[in-house]
């Protein structure tokens, strides 16, 4: 049975490939540059043994940099350092690529009825789902081995280089899993989409928490993490290979429920059943549609972050007791201020992450414009009295000002936490809710480029994911990679005052240069074409 | 009487391709005009420019009165719109579309809703992904013809519908006529385009290559003949109207202007006929034709 089930997946497998033919290689080419670049990067910097040292105790002593990149466990070698600097975002990347990979070959298939097209001609039933897999997985694999490659060129040890490699590969492979079993849920490739990144943003949090007080806090939340998994390999120090059997075991496990799941449920169907709704409406504007359209995504986000900022608040205590707890640790920090400087420089660095977490839901609010155009449904809006500007905006809103709502919550979500930890929520909550809303006129730019390219190259609208990359990229690993200040500076981010010391003069100029892309963004749609 | 559409020497072209060259149309006041042309012909695209979803590159186009880009608001108020292609929001029921399109357009009279929701039998709870093709459009038509507006602007708006549907449709376009409303309707199909229009357009590679009224656009169509004789055929070479004629023994095929074929089937029954084929042409037959013709 096994053997016709699976009848025409290597046809599938290269229609796949040939229709991700630029989108896959410029995957694998940006991760294994990204590696190399790095260990480049790194090699310069941190060039002797005395420079690797000091990194190793400052890194694991400072809670910003374990929440975010977990620990350096071997800073004797080039290796270790890359593992630590690069490691949690090469998985993370390879995650989406691989959950968006399998989401594209199986339900946006199905969602557009194609699947059908191909399910009447000689294919099995689990050809599509094992095709995208194979697709999915292999380009996880291959990227591993690449990276393992390029560092073993760098002259980095072999077994360390191929224990990172394959934990980078190992994350693909889980979420190839994850989003094989998400793909069969829903009926719509976008909340397939969205359960398998909410999945994998909730892992990074709980790996993130687990880390972030090193020894102090919960480190046994990392275990629950695919990500968190590559981190127990402790690739260049113990290279514990065994570790990606709990990757193996649980991809194996995640395709295998899909399967079985394929064999239960009708072509084009998802197991959440679509119910039958109202006869009548009570919509009536454009903005009543965008609302009905965006809430979701909105209140996703808004919970999200505030459960994220509930997690890194309470986070902020156990950074002060790891000073605490660790007396030639204090005395480094008494220098720089002691614990509460570094709780601030903590929360500086969160709300940062925090801002650039919530630049991309304003691109995802503002490109819904694009995919309602794309679809053909905003022809049958614009032939109604809708203005041109006034669909633009019923959109646009949800990026700007759901923005601020976004941020808001994430806020809000530090503030109470450590408020209540402290005893103090008077004070810190509104102190946490500002250092997270002086995040949002750099996110607007981003949303600013996103509504120009909208608004006057939409073809290149896909383009703004490349902008949202390379701002995480450049604010997150371009100070540490001691890249030229004019490349930091490209990257909005980098211009938003540090937390506690906030001043207006970069956040008005941030809004100046967001209202003239909003501007010509509006401007350029009310002239053009619709296109598809 | 007025024009509710006047088009004159109207060019769009998208990169190196041509969509629309030099295009005429004028649509009258009241009248039901078909909209004729192979795929890719540009009628999509007229109906795009008539909108203000594109902007024209040269020439003018006036729609009630007003410049189809500058005013859309205003013209929109006035005019519905059905597309070829209908997409629907997944997780909007259809009676949520029909009456979102109907408030957008100022209201929607709400007996006529709920008796085209009848006529047509279409569930308006399901949700936009679980609807068919043809329900899909049956959303759209029932949102355009339950608004009060003056103009109908429909683009292939029946090719999901199978015949009752198509029956049902066509009852529905002659009580707009009867209620005065001006109606654009882009079709492929003749029967359709014959039993509801008034006057007709036929455009090809972005150029409209004839007007007029049904009548006048008779003299395109022929009708195939082909038929087995009692003995062999007669007199039809040298006759008036007949094409293409195959003779092989007692078989006869042909093709007859369809003005012509009276005087051409009494000629044939003089031979004593057997069996008797006739086929009215297709939509294809008839444009062959014209271009043949004006070539």
């Amino acid at each position: 049975m096994i053997g016709t089930a699976l009848v025409g997946t290597g046809h599938l497998v290269r229609l796949a490939l040939r229709r991700d033919r630029i989108l896959l290689p410029i995957w694998i080419f940006f991760l294994v540059f990204t590696t190399l670049s790095t260990t480049t990067a790194l090699e310069q910097v941190y060039g002797t043994q005395e420079s690797r040292a000091l990194l190793g105790v400052t890194a694991n002593a400072n809670s910003a940099f374990l929440a975010m990149l977990g620990p350096l466990h071997d800073w004797s070698s080039l290796g270790g350092l890359v593992v630590w600097r690069w490691g949690v975002f090469a998985g993370l990347f390879v995650a989406i690529m691989a959950l968006l990979v399998v989401t594209r070959h199986t339900r946006a298939e199905e969602e557009a009825g194609r699947t059908e097209l191909i399910a009447a001609t000689v294919v099995g039933r689990h050809a599509p789902l094992a095709a995208s897999v194979i697709v999915a997985g292999g380009a996880s694999l291959l990227i591993g081995v690449l990276q393992a490659v390029v560092l073993i060129g760098k002259g980095l040890d072999a077994s360390g280089s191929f224990a990172f490699g394959l934990s980078t590969a190992s994350v693909g492979l889980v979420f190839t899993g994850v989003s094989a079993l998400t793909a069969q849920l829903s009926e719509n490739s976008r909340v397939s989409n969205a359960i398998a990144g909410g999945f994998l943003g909730v892992t990074y949090l709980f790996r993130a928490a687990g880390d972030a007080a090193g020894e102090s806090g919960p480190q046994w939340l990392t275990w629950f993490s695919p990500i968190g998994w590559t981190e127990h390999v402790r690739s260049f120090a113990d290279n514990r290979f065994w570790v990606l059997g709990i990757s193996l075991a649980a991809t194996v496990l995640l395709v295998g429920v899909s399967a079985y799941v394929v064999t239960r449920r009708d072509v084009g169907l998802g197991l959440l059943a679509t119910r039958l709704g109202p006869a009548h409406g009570r919509i009536g504007t454009p903005f009543g549609l965008a609302w009905r359209l965006q809430k979701g995504s909105l209140i996703g986000w808004s919970l999200a972050l505030f459960v994220v900022g509930m997690i890194y608040g309470s986070v902020a205590q156990a950074v002060g007791q790891m000073v605490e707890d660790n007396p030639t640790l204090g005395q480094i920090v008494s220098k720089i201020g002691g614990a509460d400087a570094m709780i601030d420089a903590f929360f500086a660095t969160i709300t940062q992450l925090l801002g650039l977490i919530t630049s991309i839901y304003l691109v995802q609010a503002v490109l819904r414009l694009r995919s309602e155009e794309t679809s053909f449904r905003a022809e049958p809006l614009l032939a109604t009295p809708v203005s041109r500007w006034g669909w633009v905006a019923s959109h646009a809103v949800f990026a700007l000002v759901g923005g601020a709502i976004v941020l808001a919550f994430a806020g809000l979500g530090l503030g109470l936490v450590h408020g209540v930890q402290t005893g103090d929520v008077g004070t810190v909550l509104p102190k946490m809710l500002g250092a997270a809303l002086v995040q949002l006129p750099a996110a607007w730019v981003v949303a600013g480029v996103a509504l120009l390219l909208f608004g006057l190259f939409p073809q290149f609208t896909g383009v703004s994911w490349a902008v949202v990359s390379a701002s995480l990229v450049i604010t997150l690993l371009g100070p540490a990679l001691q890249l030229d200040q004019w490349v930091l500076d490209i990257a909005p981010f980098t211009h938003v005052p540090k937390y506690p010391d906030i001043v207006a003069g970069p956040l008005l100029w941030l809004s100046g240069v967001a209202v003239v892309l909003v501007a010509a963004g509006f401007a350029g749609f009310r002239r053009r074409d619709l296109t598809t | 009487m007025t024009s509710a559409i006047s088009v004159s020497g109207l060019v769009k072209t998208f990169g190196p391709t041509r969509a629309l060259d030099d295009l005429d149309l004028d649509v009258q006041t009241g009248e039901v005009h078909g909209f004729l042309g192979p795929n890719g012909a540009g009628k999509s695209t007229t109906i795009r420019i008539l909108l203000g979803l594109l902007r024209a590159d040269s020439g003018t186009a006036r729609l009630l009165g007003g410049d189809p880009w500058k005013d859309t608001a205003s013209l929109h108020r006035r005019l519905a719109y059905v597309p070829g292609d209908v997409n629907l929001w997944p997780n909007l029921t259809g009676g949520e579309v029909i009456d979102l399109l109907g408030r957008l357009r100022g209201g929607l009279n709400k007996q006529r809703r709920a008796e085209l929701l009848e006529r047509f039998e279409l569930d308006p709870r399901k949700k936009g992904r679980t609807y068919s093709k043809g329900n899909r459009q049956k959303v759209a038509l029932v949102a355009a013809l339950s608004s009060d507006v003056e103009l109908l602007i429909l683009d292939e708006p029946t090719s999901g519908l199978d015949p009752l549907m198509e029956a049902v449709f066509q009852d529905c376009i002659n009580d707009e006529r009867e209620r005065g409303r001006t109606v654009l309707l882009s079709s492929h199909i003749l029967a359709e385009v014959e039993a509801l229009c008034d006057r007709v357009s036929i455009i090809r590679n972005g150029h409209c290559v004839e007007t007029g009224t049904l009548a006048e656009l008779r003299h395109l169509t022929r009708t195939s003949i082909s038929a087995e004789l009692a003995g062999p055929p007669n007199g039809l070479t040298s006759m008036d109207g007949v094409h293409d004629l195959v003779a092989e023994g007692n078989r006869v095929r042909f093709e007859v202007d369809s003005d012509k074929l009276d005087l051409v089937l009494k000629q044939l029954v003089t031979s004593g006929v057997r069996t008797l084929t006739s086929q009215p042409p297709t939509l294809e037959e008839l444009f062959l034709r014209h271009y043949e013709d004006a070539k």
